[in-house]
């Protein structure tokens, strides 16, 4: 089946089996946030060190599927000595990539609004658009997301 | 007596069936979670909408004496098949066994329980019969005691004794929705009351498939839901013995429920409907009432030995073909274990096994399966549960072990 295929893509298996920045910093000083998906059991940990406005280090606990623990893996590689500016411009990118269809999910009137994604400035992260082909796995890929931004919500403004 | 079981013919009569997905027949193994409803369910719930729906219990037209009949019938035919001795007091129409557990818990509990007062559950309750009672005795200060399973998924019984020595209630499942275990309720009835205390059972996953007689096993209360017994949604039922909910205030309050309201009190009807505010299920009750003739002239028996044969044959099939990378959580095959398989397969997550087996038709459930306590007790995070149901047949089995096939390919 096509759609298993662009869902299940190489990349995506790799960063499972060999997820980057595993584990937990210490916190404090680390940032720490804890993320849960209650449909299928996915627990996430998500801790970032942020010196001077850069995350200088981060890395992701728990377990889940492939595509939550992809999409973590990803989600550290590509915000890993970033600035939180332009970790927050990667995260709202992502976002929308997976908004667009969640709202298939939501009974509206209303079609969603396509707005142009750059794909480009997400990298490799682009290889999770087949998610939104299945759109309770959405909240598997978007779980990690959502447990850095609760994370760095905790920075002091 | 034994009446023939047409697996082929019982297929025709769930038109969900006849649909694909992604080009395939669907392969239904999620009974475990909802079952699905035959012709005569679904034509007699559209039928009574069409031709009699009125509210029940209330207006003197025809339709209203014929809809408030039907309802009344529903009740008996729940109160046979549960071998209730007083089906008109003691069946309660709830929304779902959750629903059923909660005005156990909010309407006998909190008259029965407080401080120094204790209920014991088993680690692998479903959360419906583990949270009220948690929520309960944070209002009330009881304490909850659990009953614990061996490495084979059956409760360990040695110290139960113990457990029971002081508590009010034991509130157990009798067979669990992860493992497949099929627990001694008879026994268990017995300690309970050999201790002084109630027993409720969760029959939500048994009664579908097991055959109940809550009279032969001695049982204070017991809950179902309709709609994993071939009903509707929308619709459980607790059975309570006529005495225990005679003495029991109300849950919910409103209409029905009363036999008069002043400005400054009211006074409750008799059980059930003192327990049944506002406009209960209708349609859905006399579809559950269906869904119960439908399985009573199958037979539950039947259904029991045809269920366990594939039980049976799934679990050496699994052991054969996949060997050790695959784990079955809960006992071996055996007739004290019902059709519910959890399994996992080394390196694939539940949820990605599920969205494979998706691919070819084949429904089950991943995740914890509202069981964490018990998922953490067995250090499992996620499985994938198939679960069978008397439409199944071997050929479902084949196309589940093709699915699991695919799934080990793609991750390794």
């Amino acid at each position: 089946m096509a759609e298993l295929e662009e869902l299940y893509r190489e990349i995506i298996l790799d960063h499972y089996r060999s997820p980057r920045n595993k584990g937990e910093l210490a916190s404090p000083p680390a940032l720490r946030a804890e993320g849960f998906n209650p449909l299928c059991g996915d627990e996430v940990v998500v801790t970032v060190d942020v010196n001077g406005g850069v995350i200088t280090d981060i890395k992701i606990g728990g377990q889940g599927c492939s595509i939550s623990q992809s999409s973590a893996s990803m989600m550290s590689a590509s915000v890993k000595g970033k600035s939180v500016e332009d970790a927050q411009a990667t995260i709202a990118i992502f976002k929308s990539l997976m908004s667009v269809h969640e709202a298939q999910l939501e009974v509206s009137d209303a079609s969603p609004e396509e707005q142009p994604i750059d794909l480009k400035a997400l990298g490799e992260l682009a290889a999770l658009q087949g998610v939104v082909k299945f759109p309770v796995r959405i909240k598997c890929a978007t779980l990690s997301w959502n447990t850095l931004i609760q994370a760095l919500g905790d920075l002091p403004s | 007596m034994s009446k023939t079981f047409d697996v082929a013919k019982i297929k025709k009569d769930f038109p969900l069936l006849e649909r694909t997905v992604h080009d395939r027949p669907i392969i239904y193994l999620d009974s475990g979670a909802s079952s699905l409803q035959p012709h005569v369910v679904i034509d007699a719930m559209s039928h009574y909408y069409a031709t009699t729906h009125a509210n029940v219990h209330r207006g003197v037209y025809s339709t209203a004496e014929e809809a408030t009949i039907l309802f009344e019938r529903s009740r008996q035919v729940v109160g046979a098949f549960l071998g209730a001795v007083h089906p008109a007091e003691e069946i309660v129409f709830t929304k779902n066994t959750t629903e059923s557990i909660n005005l156990l818990a909010n309407s006998w509990g909190a008259t029965n329980l407080g401080p120094g007062d204790a209920v014991v559950l088993s680690i692998m309750e479903h959360h419906a019969n583990i949270v009220p009672w948690q929520m309960l005795s944070a209002r009330l200060g009881f304490e909850i005691r659990w009953i614990t399973v061996d490495s084979e998924g059956f409760l360990i019984l040695d110290d139960l004794d113990a457990l029971l020595e002081g508590a009010k209630l034991l509130s157990i499942t009798a067979m669990s929705n992860v493992l497949g275990t099929i627990n001694p309720i008879r026994e268990l009835a017995a300690r309970a009351h050999a201790a002084g205390a109630l027993i409720h059972v969760d029959g939500a996953q048994s009664v579908p498939h097991l055959g109940t007689n809550v009279v032969a096993d001695d049982l204070d209360f017991l809950s179902f839901s309709g709609h994993k017994v071939l009903g509707p949604t929308g619709i459980g039922v607790l059975w309570g013995r006529r005495e225990l909910l005679a003495a029991m205030p109300p849950f919910l309050g409103g209409g029905g429920m009363i036999l008069d309201v002043k400005t400054d009190g009211f006074l409750a009807a008799d059980p059930p409907q003192r327990f049944e505010a506002g406009t209960p299920p209708i349609a859905e009750a006399i579809g559950l009432s269906e869904a119960i003739r439908y399985i009573d002239t199958i037979g539950i028996d039947e259904i029991r030995s045809h269920e366990l044969h594939l039980t049976t044959t799934a679990l050496d099939a699994l052991a054969g073909r996949f060997g050790d990378s695959l784990t079955v959580h809960g006992p071996g095959p055996g007739a004290h274990r019902g059709g519910v398989i959890s399994f996992t397969l080394e390196g694939v997550h539940a949820h990605d096994m599920a969205q494979i087996l998706d691919s070819v038709g084949v429904c089950v459930r991943p995740g914890h399966h509202c069981a964490k306590p018990l998922m953490r007790f067995l250090g499992v995070p996620a499985t994938a549960r198939a679960s069978f149901g008397l439409y199944n047949d071997e050929h479902d089995i084949e196309v589940l072990l093709e699915g699991i096939d695919q799934a080990a390919k793609l991750f390794t």
